[in-house]
């Protein structure tokens, strides 16, 4: 098979890396791409975190699983890495990068402290251009809304671009339940689909899979050769096996990126050219959109246009990016506007400013953690740096764990392009779940005892005497067991002959 | 000037040379440094685990031992960050203020108000990787951290490039977080110490003898995780080379 440019995923490309480029002009593949597979037997892919009902989500078991994969890991952590590299030489060709930041922060600022009247606005010029516009409070809301737009017209299948909305809104799923196929055609996405997984990361979904992985998923769905993992080969492979769908679906779905208040109309920014094919093959258009996408008018879009893909793959605009402002002659678009938590979350005053997101998952390709955990490891439709402080918004008690999913290291708040002071969101929800008790009762009682330890001078330092011993004298193997997580995979402290305490006391005595 | 010094709990159990070289640099200088005994922690292990009630009793501890100093110095970036900027399970009175506005971390001590140019009883002649925590990265801003467009600036570098001697190397991922994170490093201990062999790796790589860090507690998660996969490095405090250790 030729593996010309155009057929690769956009993904793979690096539209701004001069070393990447052929001596004949061409572009290179991704690293991964290419090369040879390095065992017969393919590791088979880490799944996600363990859901049970509103049981607590236990990100850190299901990142050990991802950490034993060390292919996948090894992947999933130099793929995200090499984003960030680009993001950052992106960065470094804007001058006036750091006050693009805090314009787009500010213009997002601005929008959500009015957003009722941008909504309106929003509303009243779309209705003028002929589109029809819907309120949905929740996502079941937004569900039936939809289902209804399909049952009027009769349409039994729909194809979608990707939408994190939907996904938040368990779309897919209600669908299936009501008999209409829903067809992703996001590369990415539809791997996803067609493997019954969600997406792992909000840009690149399916990151977290080798091609390995891909060519068992398409062997299983669509028929491809099982042991044929060229990435040329699967692309097309897809394509060839969803074209058809798309050329005979009844309707469209989109996401919305931006929504203009002042011309009425929505902005997708894709890589691929799928939301284009969503929203123009059939005579139906449906754009879901969540009320925090609106910006007030055009021309702000061009400062969250220079920032979001710089940020998201580090190359300086997406390949498409698509103004949608009416229906086509003869035919429909309706506009889905979406709460499902937004205006709760906009009167949380340490919270708000998370709605300011664009979607861009800089967060997550920075965050350390994130990187050598697997998207589908915190178990909730928003991952990441980002996903820690949403996901609660959603179910304090099911994501209860999420915050605590971070080294509080502060790179994904730098690399934010609307400037959301992340990481001290996140410390900022560790406080609200302990108030509002939802943290194990052991972690309770340790912090309780070490706040008591910890305020008065005489019984801790008979305690650090005590532990100095113990540390000391302990046989390895009652330190190294099942309940010393510090001791399981790295080596214990080596304690000194004395504490700085008694140092002191012994050399310096004479002092207060 | 009168100077309280602040040992961190964890320092004063595990790296008492790293308080003893804070407080004989800080006596280099000509200050008068004094060690308030009954001093034990600031409060940040209970507060970055949410449980900022069970601090109050620690945090005012901690203010009735270093009231009234011209400045209180400390060998750890995170416990600085936590008293100046989060130290707030206690009624903010005049007194927790000034405690708070005159807490300093030692390198931007020696840095910013010492103004320290010459360290001529210094001498390290080893290739060491600098290791800026995040704490001291991006919360006291240390230096300029690789996601912002700034120009480059590192106090630390500014302070052990006069040190004769020294040479610095430099690993790919120069201010990736090494996963300690504090109660991090046992709760979530898989992907803590995985990202604490891979920052090892990551200076072994580029061919430094040393890590150096103003930070003890980064070091210390570090060493065990270089000590467990056989990474021969060795683990110094910023301090120690400032006031003179030889390795």
């Amino acid at each position: 098979m030729s593996a010309s440019p155009a057929m690769l995923h956009p993904e793979l490309l690096a539209p701004d890396d001069a070393e990447s480029i052929h001596r004949n002009g061409r572009r290179l593949d991704h690293a991964e791409g290419v090369s040879k597979p390095l065992r017969a037997k393919p590791e088979p892919q880490p799944r996600g975190a363990k859901v049970h009902g509103n049981r607590p989500i236990d990100q850190a078991e299901a990142a050990a699983r991802f950490i034993a994969a060390p292919e996948h890991e090894k992947m999933h952590d130099e793929r995200l890495w090499d984003l960030r590299q680009k993001r950052d030489r992106q960065m470094h060709g804007i001058p006036e990068w750091e006050e693009l930041r805090s314009l787009a922060s500010a213009i997002k600022a601005h929008t959500l402290t009015n957003l009722d009247e941008y909504l309106d606005q929003f509303e009243a010029n779309a209705r003028s251009n002929g589109v029809v516009v819907h309120w949905a409070r929740d996502a079941a809301e937004h569900n039936r809304i939809v289902h209804g737009i399909l049952k009027d017209h009769g349409a039994k299948s729909l194809i979608k671009s990707k939408s994190m909305l939907t996904e938040e809104c368990g779309f897919r799923p209600y669908m299936a339940a009501v008999g209409i196929e829903v067809i992703e055609t996001d590369l990415g996405e539809r791997i996803q689909q067609l493997d019954h997984e969600d997406p792992s990361h909000i840009v690149v979904p399916a990151v977290h899979k080798l091609r390995t992985d891909v060519a068992q998923v398409f062997a299983r769905t669509i028929g491809t050769d099982p042991d044929n993992s060229n990435v040329h080969y699967l692309a097309e492979s897809q394509r060839e096996a969803t074209r058809p769908l798309i050329l005979a679906a009844d309707a469209g779905m989109t996401g919305c990126n931006f929504a203009v208040a002042e011309t009425g109309s929505v902005v997708v920014c894709t890589n691929e050219g799928n939301a284009d094919l969503s929203a123009n093959v059939p005579k139906l258009h449906i754009a879901s959109i969540g009320i925090e996408k609106i910006i007030p008018r055009l021309e702000h879009l061009a400062v969250f246009v220079r920032l979001l893909s710089r940020s998201a793959l580090g190359s300086p605009v997406t390949q498409y990016t698509s103004h949608f402002r009416g229906p086509h002659e003869g035919g429909e678009m309706h506009f889905v506007l979406v709460d499902n938590g937004r205006s709760a979350r906009l009167g949380m005053a340490e919270f708000w400013t998370s709605l300011k997101c664009i979607r861009c998952g800089a967060c997550m390709n920075t965050c350390p953690v994130y990187r050598r955990s697997g998207g589908l490891s915190y178990g909730a439709t928003y991952s990441g740096p980002i996903g820690l402080i949403i996901d609660p918004t959603f179910n304090r008690h099911k994501y209860t764990n999420l915050p605590f999913a971070s080294t509080l290291n502060g790179s994904c708040t730098n690399v934010c392009p609307v400037k959301i002071n992340i990481h001290e969101q996140i410390y900022a929800w560790r406080r609200e779940l302990v108030k509002q008790h939802e943290t194990p009762f052991v972690k309770k009682a340790l912090m309780k005892t070490m706040g008591e330890l910890l305020s008065r001078p005489a019984a801790y330092r008979a305690a650090i005497a005590a532990a100095d011993v113990a540390l000391a004298h302990l046989p390895r193997f009652v330190i190294y067991n099942g309940l010393n997580a510090w001791g399981k995979h790295r080596e214990m402290m080596h304690p000194p002959k004395q504490t700085f305490h008694s140092w002191y006391h012994a050399n310096r005595g004479d002092k207060r | 000037m009168r100077i309280g010094l602040f040992v961190p709990c964890y320092i004063d159990a595990f790296f008492p040379e790293v308080g003893i070289a804070t407080l004989e640099l800080l006596e280099r200088f000509g200050h008068e440094v004094v060690y308030p005994r009954d001093q034990t922690c600031c409060g940040q292990p209970m507060a970055n685990s949410g449980f900022n009630a069970e601090c109050a009793d620690t945090e005012a501890l901690f203010v009735r031992n270093f009231s009234g100093f011209d400045y209180v110095v400390a060998p750890s970036g995170s416990c600085v960050h936590h008293v100046r900027a989060n130290l707030d399970a206690i009624e903010q009175t005049l007194e927790v203020k000034e405690v708070r506005a005159r807490t300093f971390e030692v390198v931007e001590f020696l840095h910013d108000i010492q103004k320290a140019d010459a360290f001529p009883w210094a001498k390290f002649p080893h290739r060491v990787g600098l290791h800026n925590s995040c704490g001291t990265l991006r919360q006291l801003k240390h230096a300029a951290p690789s996601e912002l467009h700034e120009p480059f600036f590192s106090k630390p570098m500014d302070l052990l490039s006069k040190v004769e001697g020294i040479q610095f190397v430099t690993p790919a991922r120069p201010d990736e977080c090494c996963g300690f994170g504090g109660t991090f490093s046992v709760f979530e201990e898989v992907v803590s110490t995985k990202m604490g062999y891979d920052k090892v790796s990551d200076h072994a790589r580029a061919g430094a003898e040393y890590i150096v860090s103003a930070d003890s507690s980064c070091l210390m998660h570090q060493q065990g995780c270089a000590e467990r996969i056989g990474v021969p490095m060795k683990f110094i405090h910023i301090a120690q080379i400032l006031n003179g250790a030889s390795a």
